[in-house]
């Protein structure tokens, strides 16, 4: 009885976890249909753009200046062993641009953004907001979700993008001011060996994606929430820890499709 | 007032036929029948906890029943499709428990978002009807005020023109009395029954509050056990004999509503000691 | 509903992200507008292009007047076959040109080197489609050390 209890346990949280996929996937379907349109859409994504893009810039330009600089000084050390410092440009760029520009972005996005985004739906849902728009017959998918989400694709590859120049700035000023590498063979060497197809184009399709499975899990956290307060910290919490992961495991993806060969 | 049969034969807006409801493995409603009639108050009471929230959930359509149907205007809501369930929806509209006011607008964009979205009316005009509805509820005042900004009783009086903006046919209100004061409550009273008469409202009032229900009510039924055990005017309520509605409506702690929830035998539990 | 100042720091933002986006596209991945530049090809066999990659420069002197645009291995001849993308702007060089594949550096990215030839009356300049015949491979570090092992085992002898 034991067993089969547990088998049918087993059997009923893999239904529930299809059913959640099932239930997150027309949540997504019904964002991406409803494309904001100009006259009504339109002022609540650029809203939203405030709320997710602008406020996230701060932390944002911090940490990329702040990586780019402590990956510069890790790399001096190592290539000055090799005598070949003038490679410091590509290292930090190459890295920041295939790597760690479109996963951390995502990460802190998640963290900063991700989290509020949950919270916020949560909180809608559980004062009722959410079905109050549902019974004025307008669809919570296109007020409430569809904003969000384009706001939240829009602004992680702009942040991405912010974060990769700041953090080369970053290792430009280790490099150069700091280390003295020459700052023409710097730039020459850096520009000769990054690709625009191959790095900056893959860069944008990474965050691109990031934007896309971040946003969708906080709002999907968020729009199922249990509506109570326990409810919205396990939601608020589960989004960081889901989307980081998430995250992680589609840029291993990503990585593999684009440089494995 | 008029007496229940002639309140039966005016052609109902809303009719639930034989309606069953399961959350889970739990029943909330096991077959319920019950008409609303156009322009009027009708009431449906309770003892808490017995689904009437989602008994107005049912009706506009955001749950589906497991069986039976709910006509809204001779029309079956669940069968409709989403296009024509949104039309529906515009001729009706929803005062829930906690106001529910978008939290990111002020008053005045809370009343005029409906307004926005549905009337196409120009802004100048919309600006005129949305001081309308804030007058009617008394709160022209504070139209550029947050909702955080207001009590309890304001929040839900505000509600309470967002809800009426689009001039809709029937208004659902949710436990409208509940954790209101005296004084807001007395306003409320005044005016749900101000709308329903002067607008010609059809009005559906989920309460368990008796004394606010039976003064404003046309019709009241009285749901408990997962079925309607009663329904009346106010005074055909006030002269049953049936204990259940007695205990109900004279508010006796112990009755046929048992105040335990069903559990073992005390004394058994109590001398075995052990759970 | 939507304030003045969020809609200008929502189009400083969008500005700030294009800006960053152009700067890595122009200045770090250095992509020309001007890719409609005028331009003309050549091709050259190397026995062996050791680290060559495409977009490697092709300079004169040191200054750049093309880049590799493609590498591909001629199928009978089993060699490697580079394809160069010269700018218009430098097109009198001789048939006799030769390429050789140099590094910069010890260890640095490598890149051909295009050495003009001598000029003469009956030798005409390169022109499109044109094939390089003088060419030099890449230096191979291990190809080096095997031949001056030989060559210091052999003095021994």
């Amino acid at each position: 009885m034991g067993v089969v209890s547990r088998v049918a346990d087993l059997g009923r949280v893999a239904l529930d976890v299809l059913a959640g996929l099932g239930r997150a996937g027309l949540m997504l379907w019904g964002a991406i249909i409803n494309v904001p349109n100009i006259s009504k859409g339109l002022p609540l994504v650029v809203k939203q753009i405030y709320v997710l893009g602008v406020r996230s810039m701060v932390i944002i330009i911090v940490s990329g200046l702040f990586i780019g600089m402590v990956l510069a000084l890790q790399g001096y050390t190592v290539l000055a062993d090799f005598g070949t410092v003038e490679s410091l440009g590509p290292m930090v760029a190459l890295s920041l641009l295939r790597e760690l520009g479109p996963v951390v972005t995502a990460l802190l996005f998640a963290g900063r953004a991700g989290s509020a985004l949950t919270a916020e739906i949560g909180l809608m849902k559980s004062t009722e907001q959410l079905s109050s728009l549902e019974m004025m017959a307008i669809d919570p998918l296109r007020q409430v979700i569809a904003p969000r989400f384009w706001a939240g694709v829009i602004s992680v590859p702009l942040l991405t993008m912010m974060f990769c120049l700041v953090g080369i700035l970053g290792g430009h000023l280790v490099g150069v001011e700091w280390k003295g590498i020459d700052s023409g063979s710097f730039w020459s060497i850096l520009q000769a060996s990054i690709e625009w197809r191959q790095d900056i184009v893959n860069c944008l399709i990474k965050s691109a994606l990031f934007g896309v499975v971040v946003t969708w899990i906080a709002l999907y956290r968020g729009y199922e929430v249990t509506p109570n307060p326990e409810g919205i910290s396990k939601a608020t919490t589960s989004t960081v820890v889901q989307a980081s992961l998430a995250v992680l495991a589609l840029d291993f993806l990503l990585t593999a499709i684009m440089f494995g060969q | 007032m008029s007496d229940s049969s002639s309140l039966q034969n005016t052609s109902p807006l809303v009719e639930i036929r034989h309606m069953k409801f399961n959350r889970g493995s739990r029943v909330i409603f096991d077959d319920i029948c019950l008409n609303i009639p156009k322009g009027k108050v009708t009431a449906i009471m309770g003892p808490s906890g017995i689904g009437k929230t989602t008994l107005l959930k049912l009706i506009g359509g955001q749950l589906t029943p497991d069986s039976g149907e709910v006509l809204f205007s001779g029309e079956n809501i669940h069968q409709l499709k989403r296009q024509q369930l949104f039309e529906l929806r515009k001729r009706m509209s929803m005062l829930f428990q906690s106001g529910a006011l978008f939290t990111d607008m002020n008053v005045f964009d809370n009343v005029a978002f409906a307004l926005r979205e549905h009337s196409g009316l120009p802004e100048s005009i919309i600006r005129k009807v949305v001081m309308m509805k804030l007058q009617a509820v008394g709160l022209r005042g504070a139209a550029q005020m947050n909702p955080n900004e207001l009590s309890g009783g304001m929040q839900r009086r505000a509600a309470l023109a967002r809800a009426i903006a689009l001039e809709p046919e029937m208004i659902l209100y949710d436990e409208p009395f509940a954790g209101q004061d005296p004084i807001s409550m007395g306003m409320l009273v005044k005016l749900i029954g101000e709308l329903s008469s002067t607008l010609k409202l059809t009005s559906v009032v989920v309460s368990h509050d008796v004394d606010a229900v039976l003064s404003i009510a046309d019709y009241v039924y009285v749901i408990a056990e997962k079925k309607v055990i009663a329904s009346g005017t106010p005074d055909e309520l006030r002269a049953s004999n049936n204990p259940q509605i007695e205990q109900f409506i004279n508010g006796r702690p112990d009755g046929p509503v048992p105040f335990h929830f069903p559990a073992e035998d005390y004394q058994q539990e109590m001398l075995n000691g052990r759970s | 509903m939507l304030t003045r100042k969020v809609e200008l720091f929502v189009g400083l933002f969008l500005l700030t992200g294009l800006l960053a986006f152009c700067v890595l596209v122009f200045n770090v991945a250095n992509v020309e507008l001007k890719s409609s530049k005028e331009t003309y090809t050549l091709r050259a066999e190397f026995n062996n292009i050791g680290g060559l990659k495409v977009r490697s420069p092709v300079k004169v002197g040191g200054v750049v007047v093309g880049r590799v645009s493609k590498i591909t291995l001629d199928n009978k001849k089993l060699v490697p076959v580079v394809t160069l993308t010269m700018d218009k702007e430098f097109n009198q060089f001789p048939e006799t040109s030769s390429l050789s594949i140099l590094t910069s550096g010890l260890l640095g990215e490598q890149f051909l080197g295009l050495t003009p030839g001598f000029m003469d009356d009956d030798i005409e300049m390169l022109a499109d489609g044109d094939r390089v015949h003088d060419t030099r491979s890449a230096l191979i570090l291990e190809d080096l050390i095997g031949q001056l092992l030989y060559s210091v085992s052999s003095k021994d002898n």
